[in-house]
């Protein structure tokens, strides 16, 4: 019990990433059309966000201290990263502390302005144009965005911590009843996953209950209709374009702690989302939503020694394992909608 | 001749010419001047292009013709290069048994993954081929080490049977006592010329696998092909079904990426399991969309442009980009530098990645559709008998 317990828990924070991927990428499909490869690259663009701010908050001048002498004997050079200088030190060091969560705030008008530039300078001329085509372009500017990261930042992963008030580990088993030590889970992927689900329940709402939110949908379900009503349904879905590189973005930003960044983090995720988005049913949210949870939980069970005994590798490959079974069982995916992508 | 029309024989004698010359063409700076670093006639790059010219070509069947986007191949090529070395470990060093295992193995893999993918199409069939292509990368990596030797990759060790080797074996890759290393190297003044058995080697199969494309795209089979991308539907509702004809095309572009695999493995016998990882597929899309979709020469000319891309310019760095800005003012010198330089050397991927946008914007067609708005420009001669309206239109191109 506790094992299975454990092993949902694991799979959580990677289900996040996943669905939170997944649901960007359907938000462009649905509304737009458009298969955007380049998203794995914005989810990227927002781990990359957070190491910039960590960068940013950690400036630093240089004072020499007479009272300290280096190893050569010379006065110490002592670094003072200017926020500590102008909010004090304790301030400081809690601000720089926390530079994870406050990437946020600058990830998103950053991530915003992306997405927009992407949409309108680039994705807008491919409405029209078959799919093979867009994932052709969107697959060449992912390549180009991730070499330009790599070359700002170098090709190593850049260890990005999270606050010191989250690195330590919750003993769930304690909380349930079970021996000590049995299920214990770090607090940051607990983070993760409460934040998360604020951003999908955030998406979600904003959906259903603003009317933004419901011309959008009604978009999605007949744009020629809507455009006829006399609504500028292309504005919006450009928003919307900006909000699904948003959701991306923080998704990214939010990850660094758990894994460091390093430039081809969205190829690696990009291709298991695009999966996620498949299974759950293309252009529908919630199954995208619920695929991510659901393989990755999966992912994390497969990952167990006592299955990988009975099937040796299955944790390498559950995922397209069941996106095979799924694609040739449910064609449309999980919660697919009728008539979307049916070629 | 050959039952091609006298267009194609022409056509066909060209790109023989070009290959034949090929190791000429490729150096045309003396071997001493500033430019020598740009000439790209030594072996193991004319091999690369006569090999990936395989895989593109291959490729170029099933999504040129029939519009149907793998993003899988690879894995087929990793099946042909694992199958080659295996037969290396086998027998002996003796290409033409691992090509024809590479062949067949990748075939019938190609027949599995296919049947089952192409049940779906559009893009659900991109995920299945490349579900299928990460699945068998990931065993390769992991479960399947005694067949694929993992990470370390699949090379001929002292302790191999190899049963045909015999006392005084050849202990490299060679056909019949001919060795793929082997070069015959003709110097002629300042200019260099390697000519390498390995690569003449390639070649010939590249224009017997150019060939055979070309009798696939004249032939009856070839138009039903072309109808399945055109449209499905109508043709389904004539009373035909379309799959064992994109399930022939798919096998038969599986076999040419195995064969193309089996080749790299020939020309170096080692197979790892990266060649099967979805870059790779990605890398194979590149090339055919970057020389044209759904025409004979351009996946041929993209594969030529990627491989020379990615080992000359990735050699040039900032010294090289100094010593030819040394004549400007130092300022401007720098800055030119500077501004090249997140583009050349290591950042090559950053240009291949902008100019397959731009590709893909402006020239759907690749780069032999440029060639021919080039051509057109040159001779604008409005036709008087020109009724393009009366005569059998082209097929819209699959990017359009």
């Amino acid at each position: 019990m506790d094992v299975i317990l454990l092993q949902i828990l694991n799979g959580l924070d990677k289900g996040s990433a996943y669905a939170l991927i997944a649901l960007g990428l359907t938000l462009i499909f649905g509304t737009l059309g458009v298969v955007n490869f380049a998203h794995g690259a914005l989810f990227m663009i927002g781990a990359f966000c957070s190491v910039t701010v960590q960068r940013i908050l950690s400036l630093s001048f240089e004072t020499i201290d007479p009272t300290k002498v280096d190893f050569l004997g010379n006065p110490a050079t002592v670094k003072t990263p200017y926020v500590m200088e102008w909010f004090g030190e304790s301030t400081g060091a809690s601000i720089i502390d926390w530079s994870v969560p406050l990437a946020i705030l600058f990830s998103i008008p950053i991530m915003i302005t992306v997405g927009f530039i992407m949409e309108r300078g680039l994705i807008k001329h491919f409405y029209k144009r078959p799919h093979a085509d867009q994932i052709l372009v969107t697959f060449g500017l992912a390549i180009v965005l991730q070499e330009v990261i790599k070359a700002f930042y170098g090709a190593n992963p850049i260890p990005t911590p999270a606050p010191a008030a989250f690195t330590g580990s919750f003993d769930f088993g304690l909380l349930l009843g079970f021996a000590e030590n049995t299920i214990i889970y770090p607090y940051w992927r607990m983070v993760y996953f409460a934040f998360s689900l604020v951003v999908i329940g955030g998406v979600f709402s904003f959906l259903q209950f603003t009317t933004f939110g419901m011309v959008v949908r009604a978009g999605m379900a007949d744009r020629e209709t809507v455009g006829l009503l006399g609504i500028d349904i292309d504005k919006r879905f450009t928003f919307m374009f900006g909000l699904a590189a948003a959701v991306a973005g923080v998704a990214g930003v939010m990850y660094a702690p758990i894994n460091s960044p390093n430039y081809h983090m969205g190829m690696d995720f990009l291709v298991l989302s695009f999966v996620v988005v498949v299974v759950g049913g293309m252009g529908s949210l919630p199954g995208a939503v619920l695929a991510g949870f659901m393989l990755g939980i999966l992912e994390s069970f497969a990952s167990m020694n006592m299955i990988k005994n009975i099937i040796p590798g299955i944790d390498q490959i559950i995922i397209y394992l069941v996106a095979i079974l799924i694609l040739l069982t449910r064609p449309r995916g999980l919660m697919g909608r009728k008539g979307v992508m049916e070629e | 001749m050959l039952g091609l029309n006298q267009r194609d024989t022409k056509f066909l004698i060209i790109v023989i010419a070009l290959t034949v010359f090929t190791p000429i063409l490729l150096q045309p700076f003396p071997t001493d001047s500033g430019l020598a670093q740009f000439n790209a006639g030594y072996p193991d790059l004319m091999q690369r292009f006569a090999i990936f010219g395989i895989f593109a070509i291959g490729f170029n069947i099933l999504f040129g013709l029939t519009g149907y986007l793998s993003f899988g191949h690879a894995a087929f090529l990793g099946v042909g290069s694992y199958s080659t070395v295996w037969m290396f470990k086998l027998l002996n060093y003796n290409v033409l048994p691992g090509l024809v295992l590479a062949i067949i193995v990748s075939g019938l893999f190609a027949l599995l993954i296919g049947f089952v993918s192409l049940r779906r199409s559009g893009i659900y069939f991109s995920i299945l081929t490349l579900a299928f292509a990460q699945m068998s990368f990931n065993l390769a990596y992991s479960v399947l080490t005694p067949i694929t030797n993992g990470e370390t990759g699949l090379q001929v060790y002292n302790d191999d049977p190899q049963i045909l080797m015999g006392e005084n074996g050849i202990t490299t890759t060679h056909f019949f006592g001919f060795k793929m290393n082997s070069s015959w190297i003709m110097d002629l003044g300042p200019w260099q010329f390697t000519f390498n058995f390995g690569y003449y080697f390639c070649a010939v199969i590249a224009i017997l696998a150019f060939y055979l494309s070309l009798r696939i795209f004249r032939s009856p089979f070839g138009l039903m092909l072309r109808a399945v991308k055109s449209n499905q539907q109508r043709m389904n509702y004539t009373g035909v079904s379309s799959r064992p004809y994109t399930l022939a095309a798919f096998v038969i572009s599986g076999m040419y990426a195995g064969l193309a695999g089996g080749l790299l493995a020939s020309m170096d016998p080692l197979a790892g399991a990266e060649r099967m990882q979805w870059t790779a597929s990605g890398e194979v899309v590149l090339m055919t969309i970057l020389g044209g979709a759904g025409t004979m020469m351009g996946p041929v000319l993209g594969a030529g442009f990627i491989k020379y891309f990615e080992n000359i310019f990735s050699k040039i760095n900032d010294q090289v980009l100094h010593g030819w800005f040394a004549f400007l003012p130092d300022g401007l010198e720098n800055a030119l530098v500077w501004l090249l330089h997140p583009f050349v050397g290591k950042g090559w991927h950053l240009t291949l990645g902008l100019l397959f946008m731009l590709v893909v914007v402006f020239l759907p067609g690749g780069l032999v559709e440029l060639g021919q708005r080039i051509r057109n420009m040159f001779r604008k001669k409005p036709d008087a008998n020109d009724d393009s309206n009366h005569k059998p239109q082209q097929s819209p191109h699959v990017a359009e």
